[in-house]
């Protein structure tokens, strides 16, 4: 049986407080805030009026795209995806030509409700009056679920599986397990994996009628995404793309590629929608199943995690994930790894989220850092009750990551984690 | 209206969908759109759609058939403004 071991050789991301990793980086470390107010939320009577948006410059365009994507493309999460993809690629040392075809080299990159970015409103008013005429080539794959990786694989060239999965919160996660999964079984040498989604009042407007989103901070944008604080009142929706080359060890030292981080494991389930599961919430059994299996797979004791990057996304499910991480991780209450979540920054980008928090997990790891968890005034108590507050950075700090694990929990009861070691050479 | 300066204004609205741009500059009426100058052909309703705005006309489905090279393009073009 063919068991590959898999490593990280390339990152890329498109986040609403930073374009690019090393921009990213910095962004992380001084908790620069991406969440705006937006006036169409406003206008059109939405109690959350702010979100967490990528504001993409020409000039970053130009460093990626031809003068066809500069100026035609519209889908947000189309760009996103393929600005965040090519920096991957780029990253792992990676060329394409126009010419050829790359058969060992796949895909997968994911997207939430993508034809419902709000570039879509075009393709909607035309219809509805009639000029269905005047639809362009670009209606078609900038509103498939699978667009990302079309438009992305019309610059690259990779011949291998090209698969853009859609589950909802995880699909970010999920993208990089179906790599992984991929390239352990033989069938690639590498795998551009991610995750997207675009963002604007189609997607946000049904997560606002929920009353999930924060609905107290339309006049303080940057305070209103607080994870695991005890004032949190729902989640800031945002968008944003986060890409990883993944390939096969043998792969990548062949080719002397800079190696980020191994996969130790990958995880993934779903509570059922039983036991306490439901569309929305997640059944706990089925969570702690999850992170156990991840960690048995990867042979990693609790006490050697270093990092844990949480879902953690600003509501009454904050405290229940901490539940769930400690009935998974076991031991005393003071006995627990710091955990983290890039969300007080960046909102919670649905589909993007769990690619772009890798690529955060995976710039921790790099650069010997864990973020902090901006915006708590007061822990909530729920979760004091369970982890000790120095678990919980509210600054960035300086340390070694060796092991870290991150996991993402979807709508449909989907979860999903992923086991990541830092690459030491040599 | 002057077919030359539709000939400048059509490859304005064509250079995006044009892969390899060298070829525009030395454009001639014969060039044909997808055999010439490579555009894909699922492009070619872009640049109607391009076309109609630019010039406020109307291009029916049975001459966008017609509409192979740049030449006849900008007859195509030519004969839609006067008949405005």
């Amino acid at each position: 049986m063919i068991n590959n071991r898999v490593v990280i050789t390339g990152i890329g991301v498109v986040a609403p407080n930073a374009l690019g990793a090393v921009d990213f980086e910095v962004a992380l470390k001084e908790g620069r805030s991406g969440i705006r107010f937006f006036e169409a939320s406003q206008s059109l009577n939405f109690r959350c009026q702010i979100g967490g948006v990528p504001v993409i410059t020409d000039d970053y365009k130009a460093r990626y795209f031809d003068d066809y994507y500069q100026n035609k493309l519209e889908n947000k999460a189309i760009i996103y995806a393929c600005l965040a993809g090519l920096e991957a690629w780029e990253n792992a040392g990676l060329g394409h030509h126009k010419d050829s075809i790359d058969f060992d080299s796949g895909m997968i990159m994911g997207s939430g409700a993508l034809g419902m970015d709000s570039s879509n409103k075009a393709v909607f008013s035309k219809i509805l009056e009639g000029n269905v005429k005047r639809l362009g080539s670009r209606a078609i794959p900038e509103s498939m679920s699978s667009g990302g990786a079309a438009y992305l694989n019309q610059i690259l060239g990779l011949g291998n599986r090209i698969l853009s999965n859609s589950s909802a919160c995880i699909t970010g996660t999920e993208s990089v397990l179906l790599g992984y999964e991929h390239l352990k079984s033989g069938k690639a040498k590498r795998m551009l994996c991610g995750s997207t989604e675009g963002d604007g009042v189609f997607i946000w407007g049904a997560f606002d009628a929920m009353r999930i989103l924060t609905s107290d901070s339309n006049e303080d944008p940057i305070n209103g995404s607080r994870p695991m604080c005890n004032s949190s009142v729902g989640f800031v929706p945002g968008g944003g793309s986060g890409a990883m080359v993944l390939e096969t060890l043998e792969s990548a030292q062949s080719r002397g590629a800079k190696i980020y981080a191994e996969i130790l494991s990958a995880n993934v389930n779903s509570g059922g929608l039983r036991d306490g599961g439901s569309m929305t919430a997640p059944n706990s059994n089925a969570v702690i199943r999850c992170i156990k299996n991840s960690l048995h797979e990867a042979k990693v004791p609790s006490d050697e995690i270093d990092l844990i990057s949480g879902h953690l996304t600003g509501t009454k499910g904050d405290a229940t994930e901490i539940k769930n991480w400690k009935k998974a991780l076991g031991g005393t209450q003071d006995q627990f790894p710091l955990i983290n979540t890039p969300k007080s920054m960046i909102g919670h980008c649905i589909a993007g989220a769990g690619s772009i928090e890798l690529v955060a997990t995976l710039l921790q790891m790099e650069k010997s850092f864990v973020h902090g968890n901006y915006n708590i005034k007061g822990i909530h108590p729920d979760i004091t009750a369970e982890i000790p507050v120095s678990s919980i950075p509210v600054q960035t700090v300086y340390k070694e990551i060796n092991t870290a694990i991150k996991a993402n929990f979807g709508f449909g009861d989907l979860n999903c984690s992923i086991v990541l070691r830092k690459w030491q050479d040599g | 209206m002057d077919k030359n300066k539709i000939q400048e204004e059509l490859k304005n609205i064509i250079a995006v969908y044009v892969p390899e741009k060298e070829i525009l500059d030395n454009l001639t009426l014969e060039h044909d759109l997808i055999n010439d100058l490579k555009i894909n052909s699922a492009h070619i309703v872009d640049i109607v759609l391009d076309i109609e705005e630019k010039y406020d006309i109307m291009i029916e489905d049975d001459v966008i058939m017609q509409m192979g090279t740049i030449g006849q393009a900008i007859d195509i073009i030519h004969g839609k403004v006067l008949e405005k």
